[in-house]
């Protein structure tokens, strides 16, 4: 019995850590979030040569064949960094849509150039686990209309497009008909915005259905999931590191009860939180029964728990924590922006108490 | 990532069923720790190797090597079966491990086997009034006149002190050492002259604990366990060892079991609980939190098997959290009865004997209990993320 990362999951870990601290401080963040490239090309080239995106892809497209315990490791390093990279869509979800409802020329097609960084794509899938107000995308006469939103990794060449019936597409950026706008958000690191087709033709993937559909949402939401654990632990690293060197009524502020309680808290709070991300993505990996229920927890818990997270560690560090100039808030609004995605906290738990047979 | 325990553990898995199984009917149902049924329980236990599994036989145990596994396996399959793992209380759980690490020979010889048998039930004398958080601050004094110390002071929250034979107690022996290095261990019986027991009713109505006043008390000079003065590092050996057995996550799971339940039953204006969203959703906010408790506590047992570290932050919020959430979780039971969460003891439409209430209220017992969630936080914090200590006030 062994519950935990491996020695090759540390490695990896050790590896990105590595990797993103020497090619990804804040001042390169920063700089993306202020300039006008919507790529953070360097970054994407380097981890792609650490072959982060080839991850789940069989060795013998391109890829390493592990599991999404490992991509969780990378995610929760990439959230630990604020990188302004591509990574959710690009690694697990297209490949695993590829995987699990591709025909194989398109598997051939598609995975190698996905894995090694040679084409970018983009999740447009958010309408799966709830399409707010006109949104949605329609498949008739095998072209699609619609309005997908928030899309993952949305600087892309082409998108995994979802239609209201299960269906999966793969909707190409020079496609006739396709409108693609950026939308504006609190997080800078990571552009989203959405996708208006009208008659556009898709390339679709034949085995889709409702069922691989619900994988793809576990898959996204268990790393959101890590994404958002990585930036609050980097947080409740930064918040003792500042309590532990401002010095306030002649004391380190982080001797007075009420800061390291708050820190104590977030500590409490985080353990768990990673045990369960380890947990639902190994039941993920095993197709366990619990897999599903499991993975909206996850996301439920894990959104509070950063959410709670980052709010405490801005108060630790007082009024610079509300500044642009600590630069906290990238964060903070990190964690902001993977609470709603695929699926709000109040929204898993419905989806949680479905899995478990609690609804009527 | 492997969650599997493996084939021998399965079998041994399933060799506990069968007894179980076969054998259920001779379990006590209740009782306390005289009870002749428990006892007999207790002996045929300890006779399989399903109670004082590792203790050695030469003590009364049942001699296995140490095996985590096994013990898990032991604990889920009886705690399943709702069948009682046989007797507990201070005396197994704490003082046993404690004699085996720092008591003389003649010490295991002369209580272990009689305390695993049941034949000596121990009450443990820690907190005092003006000693609690901090419990180093202790004050009961123990003076030795010619071959016995003579004890006088007062302890406070001692459970079963009055159906205890014995008492394992810390006592200040040297007063002018720092407040850690003053303190020793004694062993003495509870019917020793000077000794009063006065129950203190807590808030369920029940009289869990005591105060115990010492007046002039008399033990033979050699009940001491460790040496003078190193009381504090022997009541450590187990004092870690509390905390974390007050919330396991299992328990919670049983718990949020049945809840589950009672709001499928429960009805207003003729809807069920389980189907009115506002307490569906603290249903499942409770679920997601016991979930990443019992993965938690996956990640402790398998670190404590593969001598994993950096687990140390982890194992310091394990008492925190696990009260906080059988509170929270006990409180929603009350909420989802609505008035007649309120009932209590002789009340005709009492649901599952007013457990609700009585956990509710127990368990913010055990937030305080056990060192306090606010004492956990100054740990975790301190010891956990290496923040700075309070200074110390002079003369503290």
């Amino acid at each position: 019995m062994e519950f935990g990362l491996s020695a090759e999951q540390q490695l990896l870990r050790d590896t990105l850590d590595e990797f993103l601290k020497a090619r990804c401080p804040l001042t390169r963040v920063r700089q993306f979030a202020d300039g006008p490239q919507d790529r953070a090309q360097d970054l994407m080239d380097g981890l792609a040569e650490l072959g982060v995106f080839g991850l789940i892809t069989p060795a013998d497209q391109g890829g390493t064949g592990l599991g999404l315990l490992d991509a969780c490791v990378v995610a929760e390093a990439l959230g630990h960094a604020v990188a302004p990279v591509p990574f959710i869509a690009q690694a697990v979800l297209v490949p695993l849509a590829l995987l699990k409802a591709g025909t194989p020329e398109q598997q051939g097609q598609w995975l190698p150039e996905l894995a090694s960084g040679k084409r970018w794509v983009g999740a447009a899938v958010s309408e799966l686990a709830g399409a707010r107000g006109d949104a949605g995308v329609r498949m008739q006469g095998g072209r699609l209309s619609g309005v997908a939103r928030y899309a993952l990794d949305f600087a892309a060449e082409a998108w995994l497009v979802a239609d209201q019936d299960h269906g999966l597409h793969l909707v190409r950026a020079d496609a006739p008909g396709l409108t693609v706008r950026r939308l504006e958000t609190i997080d800078r690191s990571r552009p989203t915005g959405e996708l208006v087709l009208a008659n556009v033709a898709a390339e679709t993937l034949p085995g889709a259905n409702a069922s691989v559909c619900r994988m793809l949402l576990d898959a996204g939401r268990i790393l959101l999931a890590a994404d958002s654990l990585g930036a609050a632990s980097n947080m409740l690293d930064q918040a003792v590191a500042y309590a532990g060197q401002r010095v306030q009524f002649g004391r380190a502020i982080g001797s007075f009860q009420a800061v390291k309680h708050l820190c104590a808290q977030a500590a409490a709070d985080l353990e768990p939180a990673r045990a369960l991300l380890w947990g639902a993505a190994h039941a993920f990996d095993e197709q366990h029964d619990s897999a599903h229920g499991m993975a909206c927890h996850l996301k439920a818990h894990v959104s509070e728990v950063a959410t709670s997270v980052a709010k405490a560690t801005t108060e630790v560090h007082g009024g610079m924590g509300f500044t642009d100039l600590v630069g906290l808030h990238y964060w903070f609004k990190r964690i902001g922006f993977n609470r709603p995605m695929l699926g709000s906290p109040e929204r898993l738990r419905v989806e949680a108490a479905r899995a478990a047979g609690l609804l009527g | 990532m492997d969650l599997n325990y493996g084939p021998r553990y399965d079998a041994f898995r399933a060799e506990v069923r069968s007894f179980i199984q076969t054998h259920r009917h001779r379990a006590p149902r209740a009782g306390g720790p005289r009870d002749a049924t428990a006892k007999a329980w207790q002996r045929l236990l300890i006779e399989q190797g399903y109670a004082a599994r590792t203790i050695p036989r030469e003590y009364g145990g049942a001699g296995h090597a140490p095996d985590l596994l096994e013990s898990r396996i032991l604990a889920e399959e009886f705690s399943q079966a709702r069948v009682s793992p046989g007797l507990g209380g201070q005396g197994i759980n704490m003082l046993v491990p404690t004699l085996l690490e720092m008591g003389t020979e003649a010490q295991k010889r002369e209580f272990i086997a009689p305390t695993l048998n049941g034949d000596i039930v121990w009450c443990q004398g820690y907190s005092e009034p003006g000693a609690g958080s901090d419990l180093a601050s202790l004050r009961t004094s123990a003076v030795l006149d010619g071959d016995h110390w003579v004890i006088n002071g007062q302890k406070i929250w001692t459970s079963t002190a009055h159906l205890a034979d014995w008492i394992f107690c810390l006592v200040r022996t040297e007063p002018d050492a720092p407040k850690h290095k003053g303190i020793s261990f004694l062993l003495f019986r509870m019917d020793t002259p000077g000794i009063e027991i006065r129950p203190l009713v807590d808030m369920t109505m029940n009289a869990n604990f005591n105060e115990v006043f010492f007046t002039d008390v008399r033990v033979p000079a050699h009940q001491i366990v460790g040496r003078r003065g190193e009381g504090w590092k022997v009541a450590n050996v187990i004092l870690r060892n509390e905390r974390n057995s007050l919330a396991d996550p299992n328990i919670a799971q049983a718990r949020l079991n049945a809840l589950t339940d009672l709001m499928r039953a429960e009805t207003v204006d003729g809807v069920r609980l389980i189907d009115q969203p506002q307490y569906l959703d603290r249903l499942m906010r409770l679920q997601g939190r016991i979930l990443a408790m019992q993965q938690h506590d996956l990640r402790l047992l398998s670190a404590d098997l593969n001598h994993t570290t950096g687990v140390d932050l982890a194992r310091l919020v394990v008492k925190m959290q696990g009260t906080e959430l059988r509170h929270e979780l006990e409180l929603l039971g009350i909420d989802v009865m609505g008035e007649r969460g309120l009932a209590y003891g002789g009340h005709p439409q009492l649901q599952d004997e007013g457990s609700w209430q009585v956990h509710y209220m127990y368990y913010l017992g055990l937030i305080i209990g056990g060192g306090t969630n606010q004492i956990q936080k100054n740990i975790i914090s301190e010891r956990g993320l290496g923040m700075p200590r309070e200074p110390q006030l002079a003369g503290a």
